[in-house]
């Protein structure tokens, strides 16, 4: 399944390119959208999550949507936190280094995808392992 | 309009993707996370279809003379690996190793009404507002260089 689920986004990242010409990043497209809310890819950035919307409710009303582990409240809020301000500082997260950055070959998509999968595996380690939690 | 559809169609299969990659899925991310608890490879799978497909898909799209919906390719042209590169990418691991959601994955999670991703969500539209402001006001060294 991870293969298959990989090809899709995979396709999604190519249609983007073919269609419109632009890197697909999640990062991008959602801070494209706080940054520049009057620009013309202001419809086809909300084209675009419309389109993500579509899976996420139906998977969720047929009850096949996977539920996350209990956490703390602060801890999700830091986290998601750390998610966006530091996606935008590096321009670009999984989606726009990891798969589309990575694929051009982009050394700066390398660096990012090396340094956030180092440290966000250090920090699971830590919280798993060190701190015994989660 | 067909920039609007071509849009719509790419998030679709997008959001279909993380879904059936287990990507959405925060408990399996941050098993494939943890070298060092019962490792979970899946996502090196994901990681490798995807970037198979984009590789290949992408050499035969920019041999292309440009896009069909849009007049040209717009392509991040830096090269240059800088601080704040390597500085964001950290916070943006310590948050993805926290809670096991990247900003594709949490939108889908909130877009399915689950609480958790909806909080998420909602403090990573703070960051990016946060990040925007900072940019903004250059209130940080050299400002950086769209790329």
């Amino acid at each position: 399944m991870g293969l298959a689920g990989g090809a899709l986004i995979g396709a999604a990242a190519v249609l983007l390119m073919l269609a419109n010409g632009r890197i697909m990043g999640i990062a991008g497209i959602v801070g494209g959208l706080a940054q520049e809310p009057r620009s013309t890819d202001t419809a086809w950035r909300l084209a675009f999550l419309a389109g993500m919307a579509v899976p996420a409710v139906i998977a969720s009303a047929l009850g096949l949507f996977p539920v996350p582990a209990q956490m703390g409240l602060g801890m999700v809020l830091v986290a998601g936190f750390l998610v966006g301000f530091g996606s935008r500082m590096a321009n670009g997260c999984t989606s726009g280094h990891g798969i589309c950055g990575l694929a051009r070959l982009s050394p700066r998509s390398l660096a990012a995808v090396a340094t956030f999968m180092a440290v966000a595996g250090v920090t699971v380690f830590v919280i798993r392992h060190v701190l015994g939690g989660v | 309009m067909t920039r609007q559809i071509s849009a719509f169609a790419a998030g679709l299969l997008f959001g279909c993707g993380l879904l059936v990659s287990g990507m959405a899925d925060s408990a399996r991310v941050l098993g494939f996370l943890d070298l060092f608890g019962i490792w979970d490879p899946t996502l090196a799978f994901v990681m490798g279809g995807g970037l198979t497909v984009t590789f290949l898909g992408y050499q035969w799209c920019l041999r292309r003379s440009g896009p069909l919906c849009a007049v040209h390719y717009q392509i991040p042209q830096r090269h240059d690996v800088d601080a704040r590169l390597f500085v964001g990418a950290s916070l943006f691991g310590i948050g993805w190793g926290l809670v096991g959601y990247c900003p594709g994955p949490a939108l889908l999670a909130g877009a399915a009404g689950l609480g958790t991703a909806l909080w998420f969500c909602l403090a990573m539209g703070a960051g990016i507002l946060c990040w925007r402001l900072l940019e903004r006001n250059s209130w940080l060294p050299a400002k950086a260089v769209k790329g």
